[in-house]
């Protein structure tokens, strides 16, 4: 194949992956996007195969076969609560593969035509080296961001004494690398460069607490972009620059909704260590002598029944409890009733940016009764019920109305407007923030203790 | 539904600009490396033109980012990070010749890694999609 005729071709994928983008603007075109990014995707990988470059082909077929039965074994199998870590994991493999091919460039440049071994051209040599730095740090960052996410390590920041200066370092230490590699183009400054970005990107997530994760694994998703848009300068090829750079942008957008969404700037978030101080801002304020109403699976069944509307406020709690078929079993039997059953999202419920809406798509919640924050704010004046599932900070009037809270500013779903406000919460404990919901003491709320999936499900029964 | 097809024409046309001034700038090059002495500089197409795609194509994305409802950001997520493997492509070259070496195996490693995130990511894409229904 010509290079300007694999060259149009590559033009047919690049378009193909915006259609996939495009698609996703709604749920009835997101599934034909979706195929065309098999579409797109297939025309790359047959077009440079056509390529006079490729001519040993054993290889490749076997790597095609031993990750493609990997990754489908693993899509096909995940549990959608295990959404967040796979999409962690997989973009760790993104930034690994960014780096394999960084390092296979390096040292075979003559397959690429960017130059000979010890003589590659100058400016290659700069992209080369960003493309490796990016993909290194999505690497270990993925691989921390997923061991927080599966439980493996605590999902608390982990702080030390003098981390940013660790960090300020390793950063300016990675730019020497840079220059001397550019300069030098000497095999060892390749590999300790190598070694510089590794240690960064584990370090730079390794503050960053649980609750952050939507933030993180956003960001993540943007630099898995700019590794794989790196790399496209590093061979001159333009699809692989589109396409990195619409990823990169992709991820930058989420992130930056995401920090909206906790009304936290990007480098508030990086910098991290949020909500290391425990518990210890909330004591005070007198909140603990004051008393919670709380009540059991038959009262709040008796209040959702007498209610005309409810709206349902799910959050990581719900999630992790596996909770929302046994919630949607329960809006079944109100909607039979003739309730008006709505679902209200915040942008940052969950672990990673949506994860709530697949969860409650998973439970076959129909998606036009899910709601976003700004689409539904207005109606908890005129609800009846708010219905709080494993969330808590969220819904915190400390947000609007306490100056010194750290989530003061924090966009939230205004619950305590409705009548009355059903909490199913284990403890009292305070949430992620570490900040005193002053919401459990309303007279107008009830708090419902017990394991968010159980506790449905007894709202069921007493339903029944 | 015009507007993908409309958005489509757009990057086509987009992509046709791009191409005509990428075929300038190389005329342009050829006449400069003509005029000077032999251009040591980048071979192959010219840096100025890969930035041209780049910046414009951040743009696209930015613009189709913004319009994805925020209730698909994780198939959103998901679905970048399978195109984002499209640096398949880089591996596939690099696996490519005849004969063992280092950059060889370092190809069919990426090849590796990323086709478990291309079929793993569409797949798992388009399990989630299926899941988002309408009021029956």
């Amino acid at each position: 194949m010509s290079e300007s005729l694999s060259a149009f071709f590559y033009l047919a994928a690049s378009i193909c992956f915006i259609m996939a983008l495009r698609g996703l603007s709604s749920p009835e075109t997101a599934r034909a996007g979706n195929l065309y990014g098999v579409a797109g995707m297939v025309i790359a990988v047959v077009t440079t195969l056509l390529t006079p470059h490729v001519v040993s082909f054993w290889l490749i077929i076997l790597g095609i076969v031993i990750g493609g039965a990997i990754g489908t074994y693993i899509a096909l199998k995940i549990q959608m609560t295990a959404l967040p870590q796979l999409v962690a994991a997989f973009h760790s493999l993104v930034g690994l593969a960014a780096v394999c091919v960084a390092a296979a460039a390096f040292t075979f440049p003559e397959s690429y035509g960017i130059g000979v071994r010890g003589s590659i051209h100058r400016g290659s040599l700069v992209e080369m080296a960003l493309g490796m730095a990016i993909g290194a740090v999505t690497f270990t960052g993925s691989v921390v961001a997923f061991a927080k996410l599966q439980g493996l390590v605590t999902g608390r920041p982990l702080v030390f004494p003098g981390q940013h200066l660790v960090n300020a370092a390793l950063g300016a230490l990675l730019i020497v690398l840079i220059a001397l590699f550019v300069s030098t183009e000497a095999p060892p400054t390749f590999w300790l460069l190598l070694l510089a970005s590794l240690a960064l990107g584990f370090l730079l997530i390794v503050p960053i607490g649980g609750a952050d994760m939507p933030v993180v694994i956003s960001m993540l998703n943007s630099y898995s972009g700019w590794a794989a848009a790196g790399i496209g300068f590093t061979l001159s090829n333009s699809l692989l620059i589109i396409t990195g750079a619409l990823v990169g942008s992709s991820g930058a957008i989420l992130s930056y909704i995401m920090c909206r969404g906790m009304n936290r700037s990007i480098f508030n978030v990086i910098l991290g260590g949020f909500g290391t101080e425990g518990g210890a801002v909330a004591v005070g304020a007198g909140a603990l002598d004051r008393s919670v109403k709380s009540g059991s699976a038959e009262d709040a069944a008796f209040i959702l029944k007498n209610a005309s509307s409810v709206v349902v406020v799910p959050g990581y709690g719900m999630a992790v409890a596996q909770a929302q078929h046994a919630l949607r079993e329960m809006a079944d039997l109100l909607k039979k009733d003739g309730v008006n059953v709505r679902y209200a999202i915040h942008p940052v419920a969950g672990r990673m940016p949506g994860h709530m809406n697949v969860l409650l798509a998973e439970a076959n919640v129909p998606y036009d009764e899910v709601f976003e924050l700004e689409e539904i704010n207005r109606d908890f004046a005129s609800t009846d019920v708010a219905f709080v599932i494993g969330a808590n900070d969220v819904t915190n009037p400390a947000a609007k109305t306490d100056p010194t809270s750290p989530i003061y500013g924090m966009p939230i779903l205004d619950v305590e407007r409705a009548k009355t406000v059903l909490f199913v919460k284990r403890s009292m404990a305070s949430g992620y923030a570490g900040v005193e919901n002053e919401l459990f003491y309303r007279d107008n709320t009830m708090m419902l203790f017990g394991d968010a999936k159980k506790m449905c499900e007894e709202i069921v029964k007493a339903l029944e | 539904m015009a507007e993908p097809a409309s958005l489509a024409d757009r990057a086509g046309e987009l992509a046709g600009s791009a191409n005509s001034l990428a075929h300038n700038l190389e005329l342009l090059a050829g006449q400069l490396s003509r005029a000077e002495a032999p251009a040591p500089a980048i071979a192959g197409t010219p840096f100025v033109f890969e930035l041209t795609v780049f910046v414009l194509a951040v743009f696209v994305g930015y613009y189709v980012v913004w319009r994805v409802t925020p209730a698909l950001h994780s198939p959103l997520m998901s679905v970048t990070n399978a195109i984002s493997s499209v640096i398949i492509v880089g591996a596939l070259i690099a696996a490519g010749p005849l004969g063992i070496s280092f950059a060889k195996v370092m190809g069919f490693v990426a090849v590796t890694l990323a086709a478990v995130n291309i079929f793993g990511g569409f797949i798992v894409t388009q399990r989630m999609l299926q899941m988002f229904q309408r009021k029956r």
